[in-house]
């Protein structure tokens, strides 16, 4: 029983305590539902912290796997399935971002979510629990377990809370990722039972050469319908406008990141040389998808949609700097993942929060808001200067790393720079969607909805909801240190053995 | 860091960094002042008010420290003519990228501090007064204190971009004063210039962010280049490794101007990025004039002269750049002369004059073009605030008679239309001897400031390039011209419409800093006299750019420009002023000019232009992408019909043979157990979702036992 008390046993595993104490709350007491919801994934948030910087057992300087629980769980049949997790810079980020927006999530569903709260709630933990497993696995089987279980939850969070075709946008999604991720399966398995193993630090240096090729495509099956990369985002825009407002938040935030995560982790550690074969490909593709993806939002009358047309284009930048091989560009890409967690998902908080308002999303029926909503005016701004690449906020301190990177400024250049050159031109095409979507609903003389439904500025739980967020944009942007330091002894070894590979 | 030893001997230098704080500072205070005021009173029921004056005094403070900390570097450059670097923290440090908060003081940088605190403080102070009237007109004065603070955010972006150390710190100003200028164009974006409800000005605010989103993009492109091949973003280092590269590969330092030029063309509304500045007109007076006349606007030239060492290494680069800025010049001139908003005029004018200055720069002349820079600031930031003083007071004639003849407010009135404006001078005197000032700085008349300067480009270019002496020198007669025509229409002559005949002088706060400005527009060509010994100007910033070749006055190229200018006065006079216009007369060019004159009345129909060529084409390939593509294509045929009808079909192949046999049990038992342990999961218990399941399920089985039986 020892593994149930590793730290990242209780990091991964804690919001089941919650699930627990939930069930055994009448559904009618909704209150005391939320605030068991909110106060299980604050302590979540709290316990990663913890276990990362206050358990003195993480060191943020080393570059390998820490906090390591590993322990033998199938062995039946020659059979080597443990259960191992463990962090590294490639992880520790994108768990604290799990933990860290989950509590805001659900802090946004206090009024916007009426009808079966309990279920929503338990729902959502247990969404936690497998996106936290999907960033901390360190074999592949447990691995595919959880990548497989957030499934779950979130099919039913689209498809019970959500938008009119939910039902739609929810089989959607499942069979989508589901269809990707059996190729990954397949992959899986060839590599324990050929390789002995499913452990990925064992796996790595091991897979024959001749074989990366076929396998990088299984994985990259998964992740790029996961990302969602062009072309594969037909999903993205009917799973986001059906979630209900904090689906869309952990879609966009967490979700999404799996994708671009499972290449960081398993494609380019795994496969080096077939990852470096594939960088044209996967390069040309990303720098499609930024320019399409704003092509596309900016076309949108419904903001929604314009948000989730938006993650086309910024995940484009996130493949595009992790492909590009070198610190620059991983380090970018790992930190612009961040970035779109928090600026997207403060973008789809803003969106319900009028939506809780006015039941409408149309573009047409806004104008003039910030007028009589002042508050949100400004922080809406805020964030969507973020998510436009303002030098000072988060998003460009991402972007700009990245394409650095992609130029091939670095070490090691599988750059190109009219790969750079290109995606350069998505940020003037941000420019014009983001002023695009903030000029229709803020400014200009007001429109039907500002004129006719009354309208009130957030309230504190809202202006709560997005602080947090807003302290990162700013954070990130004028002082991404620590942020680099968290990432930057994994990325640099990630790095040499991609350089080592494009050696042989 | 190169000089950081030095940061200990100049005794002010340490202080640079609040040079940004101090207005970061301000704008917080008016931003929470008012809700902690309103907390206070509500909490321990005081009637505490966060007043207009409390705002303007806050935000002035904030620009006024500024300028203290501007003079203090003055100072420390006296005696330390180095300068100094100082850090403030690290900024983004990955693999071979090494990025800092460092702040820059020399001489150079100390310019355009002094420039932007001091105007910029004057202009707070003229605000106060404006903006109490302007949100008073257009009858939201819950807008005021938010004005302050648009304000207040564009001091300290230009800080940041002025006394960064690299080119990316510059680049956080760069954007930062984009963003504070299309905060303040769009000040009142719910309504048109005349106050209607209207897109038009969030429109002019979108497009001025957008455009210099574009000059951007060639500054992006120009970083990357910088990067890759110097290894570096920080000044000296750059441009220690310049000349190597210019050996190695001119063609890349040639690519870099270029596209740094890009940039330039942006911010500084060069052709072909200029588009957006007319259109900025919409702001408020006061942003016109600080923002878009007399400080952001040359950020691209300071941009040029911070990189001397690159552009002065490639003579295509400058001949490049010293084309683009005189064509310019004349080409902004040219709408000028046909344009009747006091505004417009004076928006093209800045185009014109920018023109000159990206000219002089381009040229090599850094002196010429700063000298240009700061006259200009002076001249153009007064004309500017004049021009709003005009406007005021046609404003307050309108609202008089509305009031003395109880008139219906329906009637559209344009304050800013010239045509609407004659004989000002009776009822504003001050401000016609202010204008009057502005006018001939800018026109180049002897001893004015703007006499000086552009004679000194001249001088430089009729050595150098004389194309661009040409060029400019037409331009240059332009210049007077139109700017004599606007002071007959709106001064002399007769009141064309009821409300200049009633119009107001303004009150102190307003003609105040007018006045301040006017003294230094009269009198600011003395910091660079011509004649040996007077250079001081030149002096002062060899300490940064280095030896400068300093040039005496010609007599020939100062005689002609005098002459032209004199002649176009005249010339205009005679047009505009010989016989009074009349209300309705077309403009007396009209007629001997013909389809020159409609050219120039509509811009030569650029912004149409670009409107079909570029922004339709752009929104129509973007509905394309979105509608046919990517929803009728992809989403609705591909994967509606296409994937998800063949394989609903083939689960149904699958699902009812195999339905019969042994899964189906298996199913049933499934869901059984599902319903029994949740009831939460009933609802979802349809069989479509369940043979979608269903099917996964069997593949998977499938695929795995098929696995185990073969690698064993």
């Amino acid at each position: 029983m020892n593994f149930l008390f590793e730290p990242l046993t209780i990091v991964t595993f804690f919001p089941l305590l919650g699930v627990l104490a939930l069930l055994l709350i009448n559904s009618e007491q909704k209150t005391a539902i939320r605030w068991t919801a909110l106060v299980t994934a604050l302590l979540a948030f709290v316990i990663s912290l913890w276990a990362f910087f206050f358990s003195g057992q993480y060191d943020v300087a080393a570059p390998g796997l820490q906090l390591v629980a590993k322990y033998d769980w199938i062995t039946v049949a020659g059979w080597n399935i443990r259960y191992y997790l463990a962090a590294d810079g490639l992880s520790i980020l994108l768990v604290l971002l799990t933990t860290f927006l989950t509590p805001i999530a659900i802090l946004s569903t206090w009024t916007a979510i009426e009808e079966r709260v309990k279920d929503f709630m338990i729902f959502f933990l247990m969404l936690e629990i497998g996106m936290t497993g999907v960033f901390l696995s360190q074999d592949l089987f447990l691995f595919y377990i959880f990548w497989e279980f957030t499934l779950v939850p979130m099919y039913f969070l689209i498809g019970i809370w959500g938008g009119p075709r939910r039902m739609y946008a929810a089989v959607k999604f499942f069979l989508y990722t589901m269809a990707g991720s059996i190729l990954m399966l397949l992959a899986i398995l060839w590599l324990g039972i050929n390789l002995d193993t499913f452990a990925v630090p064992e796996l790595i240096g091991k897979v024959p050469a001749a074989a990366q090729m076929l396998l990088f495509v299984a994985f990259t099956a998964a992740f790029a319908i996961k990302v969602p990369m062009w072309p594969l985002h037909s999903w993205l825009p009917d799973a986001h406008v059906e979630a209900p407002t904090a689906g869309s938040v952990i879609l966009a935030g967490v979700l999404l990141k799996m994708g671009t995560y499972g290449f960081l982790r398993f494609n380019l550690p795994l496969f080096p040389e077939a990852s470096i074969q594939a960088a044209p490909v996967i390069g040309a593709l990303a720098v499609i998808g930024i320019i399409y993806g704003a092509a596309v939002s900016y076309a949108q009358k419904d903001v929604k949609k314009l948000v989730a047309y938006s993650s086309v284009s910024h995940l484009g930048f996130v493949m595009l700097g992790m492909f590009a091989m070198n610190s620059l560009g991983i380090q970018g890409a790992i930190l612009q993942m961040i970035n779109h967690g928090l600026s997207t998902g403060a973008l789809f908080l803003l969106v319900g929060m009028i939506y809780e308002q006015t039941h409408t999303r149309e573009l047409a029926v806004y104008g003039g808001l910030w007028k009589i909503m002042p508050v949100y005016g400004a922080l809406t701004l805020i964030v969507t200067l973020s998510s436009m690449g303002l030098p000072g906020l988060n998003g460009f301190v991402g972007e700009f790393t990245i394409l650095l990177g992609a130029w091939g400024a670095g070490s090691g250049s599988y750059g190109s720079v009219w790969f750079a050159a290109l995606s350069a031109i998505g940020v003037i095409l941000a420019a014009i969607y983001m002023l695009y979507m903030f000029q229709k609903m803020f400014l200009g003389p007001a429109g039907e909805i500002t004129k006719h439904h009354p309208l009130h500025d957030l309230n504190w739980r809202e202006i709560a909801t997005l602080l947090p967020l807003l302290v990162f944009i700013f954070w990130i942007g004028l002082y991404p240190k620590p942020f680099f330091d968290l990432m930057s002894p994994t990325v640099d070894e990630l790095v040499k053995l991609l350089s080592a590979a494009a050696l042989r | 860091m190169l000089f950081s030893e030095t940061t200990s001997s100049g005794q002010f230098f340490g202080l640079v960094p609040w040079i940004v704080f101090a207005p970061i500072i301000g704008l917080l205070i008016n931003i929470f002042a008012p809700y902690l005021v309103r907390w206070l009173n509500q909490t321990f029921k005081t009637e505490l008010v966060w007043s207009e004056t409390a705002t303007g005094l806050v935000a002035s403070l904030a620009a006024g420290a500024t300028f203290v900390i501007a003079t203090l570097q003055l100072i420390s450059l006296g005696q330390h003519h180095e300068g100094a670097i100082i850090p403030v923290a690290e900024w983004i440090h990955v693999g071979p990228l090494a990025l800092d908060w460092n702040f820059r003081v020399d001489s150079l940088s100390t310019t355009m501090m002094l420039v932007v605190s001091g105007v910029g403080t004057l202009i707070h102070i003229y605000a106060i007064g404006y903006m109490h009237e302007d949100v008073r007109f257009k009858n939201d004065v819950g807008r005021y204190n938010r004005f302050f603070v648009f304000l207040n955010l564009f001091i300290a972006a230009m800080m940041i971009l002025v006394s960064g150390d690299s080119y990316l710190m510059l680049f956080v100003g760069w954007e930062g004063v984009g963003l504070a200028s299309f905060l303040l164009i769009g000040f009142w974006y719910d309504m048109d210039t005349l106050g209607r409800p209207s897109w038009a000005n969030s429109n002019a605010a979108k497009k001025a962010f957008i455009t210099n989103r574009v000059g951007d993009f060639g500054f992006l492109i120009a970083g990357f280049l910088i990067f890759s091949y110097m290894g570096s973003f920080q000044f000296d280092t750059v441009f220690a490794a310049a000349p190597e590269l210019a050996h190695a590969h001119p063609e890349i330092l040639l690519l870099i101007t270029v596209f740094m030029l890009i940039g330039v063309a942006g911010k500084s509304a060069q052709i072909p990025l200029y588009v957006w500045l007319p259109d900025a007109m919409a702001g408020p007076t006061p942003v016109s004039a600080l923002i878009h006349a007399a400080t952001m606007v040359t950020a691209g030239v300071y941009l040029v002269t911070r990189s001397a060492p690159i552009f002065s290494l490639s003579h295509d680069a400058q001949y490049i750049v010293a084309t683009v800025g005189a064509v310019t010049a004349l080409f902004a001139a040219t709408i000028a002369v046909g344009q009747y908003d006091i505004k417009k005029v004076l928006a093209y004018s800045t185009i014109s004059q920018l023109g000159f200055m990206v000219a002089a720069v381009g040229m090599g002349a850094y002196v010429a073009g700063m000298f240009h820079l700061v006259t200009h600031a002076f001249f153009k930031a007064l004309l500017f605030l004049s021009a709003g003083s005009v406007i005021l007071g046609l404003e307050r004639g309108h609202h008089h008679l509305a009031h003395g003849h109880h008139a219906d407010h329906a009637e559209v009135f344009d304050p800013g239309d010239m045509r609407n404006m004659g004989g000002l001078r009776k009822q504003m005197p001050v401000t016609f001897w202010v204008y009057m000032i502005g006018t001939l700085a800018l026109a180049g008349i002897f001893p004015f400031a703007g006499f000086w300067s552009k004679d000194e480009i001249l001088l430089d270019a009729s050595r150098h390039f004389p194309h661009v002496y040409w060029i400019l020198t037409a331009a240059a007669f332009l210049t007077a011209f139109y700017m004599g025509r606007q002071v007959w229409m709106v001064f002399f002559g007769e009141a064309r419409h009821e409300a200049a005949a009633h119009a107001q002088e303004s009150p102190l706060i307003v003609t105040i800093p007018l006045m301040i400005l006017a003294a230094l527009s009269a009198l600011g060509g003395f910091m660079n006299l011509p004649f040996a010994g007077f250079h001081n100007f030149a002096h002062w910033l060899e300490h940064t750019l280095g030896e400068i070749e300093v040039l005496g006055l010609d007599f020939a190229v100062a005689g002609i420009s005098t002459l032209l200018a004199l002649v176009a006065s005249a010339f205009s006079w005679f047009l505009y002023l010989r016989k009074p216009l009349t209300s309705g007369q077309p403009d007396p060019l009209k007629k001997p000019l013909g389809l020159l004159f409609v050219g120039m009345e509509n811009k030569w129909f650029i912004d149409e232009a670009y409107q079909h060529f570029i922004l339709n084409a752009y929104a129509n390939l973007s509905k394309f992408l979105a509608q046919t593509i990517d929803w009728d294509f992809w989403h609705e045929w591909f994967h509606n019909s296409v994937i998800a009808k063949n394989f609903v079909g083939l689960t149904r192949f699958l699902a009812d043979p195999v339905d019969l046999g042994v899964v189906d049990n298996l199913s049933k038992v499934l869901a059984d157990w599902v319903q029994e342990t949740s009831q939460t999961l009933r609802e979802m218990q349809t069989g479509y979702v369940r043979h979608y399941a269903l099917s996964v399920l069997v593949g998977v089985v499938a695929i795995l036992g098929y696995l185990l039986l073969v690698s064993r």
